[in-house]
């Protein structure tokens, strides 16, 4: 149950997220979630989006380097301690998260989270053994 | 008017002010000579030669070394190590190396005649600039594979001068040494005098604290305006000299106190300007790039190397007396080398580098810039998919990757700077691979 990610390689100049962002939206394709990771140079745009294919071709098309990865959407309980009950079982499992962020779902009392694990079926397999459930690409990108 | 010649100082006046006439027999005789012994001893050569049908017998006037085939940088890397010697090396005194990739660089080897003669060129232009045997010289070149610090030690020393061996680095006790030890003559490349005299502001020294009255400067390519700036500063008498390790190193050619262009010391090369796109000979006054070969080298004997140093001779005889040829300052290169912070650097080495990290060639270029005096070199890499990662974590190793080999493999300290792909201008579809934004001239 894993969720196609896009990064984006930006550089760390006026304006340049909000052309990225145009190009999406132009393209039709609505964005779920996203992340920015940045240097003085450069960043990392990371988006979740409703339509991976469409905007990856929009993307390109206009010349960005993109990637796609694998990430895995957890549903976290919106409460203090929610992420918590999700982090040490898998921590205790030796499972690696390379990044994360989250979004907060609209219409229930959950929290989303994306997990960019070093090895994702490993992850997947210490969630299941736990308990906790992980969203499908369907879900996430109809949220 | 002052009589310039009664104030004239040489070290070797028999040579410098040879007869033309006679010059160009001695240099025929040791053409001959050398292309003899290149013959006979450096197979290379000789199938060079060959494969242009020509032998030792077909030089028979200076002109007759338009014949001979070049030699290349290139065909003495690929001697590496000791191919192109001619002497076996138990006749090897001295081995040097220019910088260059690992591996690649080119090696160079001095007989004890070759070290004799090439402390005597040294201590020419060094005469001819000024020094006597009561200055205490100041060497800030780096000593080492390279060939400007001990060159120029040698020569000093051989003047008589008080030489002290003080390496390149640490500025501020550069100046702590010039300012104790009296140091009259200061040797290292122009960009760091520059950065010496600003050194010695934050310091809070000034010119007339040092004793500094010459200084001999080479290495890199320096403009009339930085020599302005240099003499002014430091209240010096600044020469240019000129030398590069693949023909001996420094002394190939340097300035006299008119600071009019270089004596190449012609009894000991054999120099011509060619087209450097078709290899024909060039108007000496328009300019071309400078082919020299040796007259006198042992160990390394080069004929016709291709410098790929633009000058242009310049007409009439100097004031000074002396007979040779003037070049004028080297105004750029018929390739693409860079010299940054005294370091040659080409941008095939770059690519060779980038290539190495990931087998694919990123779109590159280099830009570069002066930074107070200092050079700084900047390699923009564009991100295409094969070079980006999800992680910034990956994404910066890979900058550093490149940077900490380039540092090893080119020996320049560079920064990298990722950036977007088709942000590097491209020029007919081909990219532009060098920003130089020193102004130099």
């Amino acid at each position: 149950m894993k969720v196609r990610q896009i990064s984006i390689f930006m550089e760390n100049r006026a304006g340049r997220l909000s052309e990225v962002m145009q190009l999406v939206g132009d393209s039709g394709v609505n964005i779920r979630a996203l992340s920015l990771a940045d240097t003085s140079d450069f960043g990392i745009l990371r988006l979740i989006v409703n339509d991976v294919d469409k905007a990856l071709g929009a993307l390109r098309k206009a010349g960005h380097t993109v990637s796609v990865t694998d990430v895995v959407a957890v549903e976290v309980p919106d409460r203090p301690g929610g992420l918590a009950g999700i982090l040490v079982p898998l921590s205790a499992d030796g499972v690696n998260v390379e990044y994360m962020y989250a979004f907060v779902e609209k219409a229930t009392d959950k929290a989303v989270v994306i997990f960019r694990f070093e090895d994702a079926d490993a992850a997947l397999k210490t969630l299941k053994t736990v308990g906790i459930s992980v969203l499908s690409a369907e879900t996430v990108a109809s949220l | 008017m002052m009589n310039q010649a009664s104030t004239v100082n040489y070290w070797d006046s028999a040579h410098e002010c040879m007869p033309v006439a006679e010059l160009r027999e001695l240099q025929l005789e040791r053409l001959q000579k050398t292309v003899k012994t290149l013959w006979n001893k450096v197979p290379y050569y000789r199938q060079k030669m060959k494969a242009l049908g020509v032998t030792p017998s077909d030089i028979r006037s200076l002109q007759d070394v338009q014949k001979l085939p070049f030699t290349t940088k290139e065909d003495l890397r690929l001697s590496y190590p000791y191919q192109a010697f001619a002497v076996p090396m138990e006749k090897v005194v001295r081995i040097h190396a220019s910088s260059g990739t690992t591996g690649k660089s080119t090696v160079v080897g001095y007989t004890r005649r070759d070290m004799d003669n090439w402390s005597d060129l040294v201590a020419r232009f060094l005469v001819a600039g000024g020094l006597t045997s009561q200055d205490i010289v100041h060497i800030a070149f780096g000593y080492g594979l390279f060939t400007g610090g001990f060159g120029l030690h040698y020569g000093a020393e051989k003047v008589g001068a008080s030489v002290i061996p003080v390496s390149s680095g640490r500025s501020e006790r550069q100046i702590q040494i010039m300012q104790d030890f009296g140091s009259t003559a200061l040797v290292c490349t122009p960009s760091y005098a520059i950065y010496l005299a600003e050194i010695m502001q934050n310091m809070g020294v000034k010119a007339s604290d040092l004793k500094l009255r010459l200084g001999f400067f080479g290495g890199e390519f320096w403009s009339h305006l930085m020599r302005k700036e240099i003499q002014e500063h430091l209240k010096i008498v600044a020469t240019d000299n000129y030398g590069l390790s693949e023909v001996m190193g420094p002394g190939v050619s340097g300035e006299c106190i008119q600071q009019e262009g270089m004596h190449i010391f012609e009894d000991h090369f054999l120099v011509e300007l060619i087209d450097p796109s078709t290899g024909a000979p060039a108007d000496p006054q328009k300019g071309g790039e400078l082919v020299i070969t040796t007259l006198t080298k042992e160990a390394i004997p080069v004929v016709r190397y291709r410098t790929r140093d633009l000058c242009a001779f310049l007409p009439n005889p100097c004031p000074c007396g002396r007979t040779f040829v003037r070049m004028s300052k080297i105004s750029g290169r018929s390739d693409d080398m860079l010299i940054i912070r005294g370091v040659n650097v080409f941008p095939s080495q770059i690519e060779e580098v980038l290539l190495g990290i990931k087998g694919i060639m990123p779109h590159y270029q280099l830009v570069v810039s002066r930074d107070g005096a200092l050079d700084n070199l900047e390699v923009h890499v564009e991100v295409s998919e094969g070079f980006f990662f999800d992680e910034m974590k990956k994404q910066q190793e890979f900058a550093r990757a490149i940077e900490h080999k380039l540092e090893n493999v080119v020996g320049v300290r560079a920064r990298i700077k990722l950036v977007e792909p088709k942000t590097i201008e491209r020029s007919e579809g081909k990219a532009k691979r060098v920003v130089d934004l020193r102004k130099l001239t």
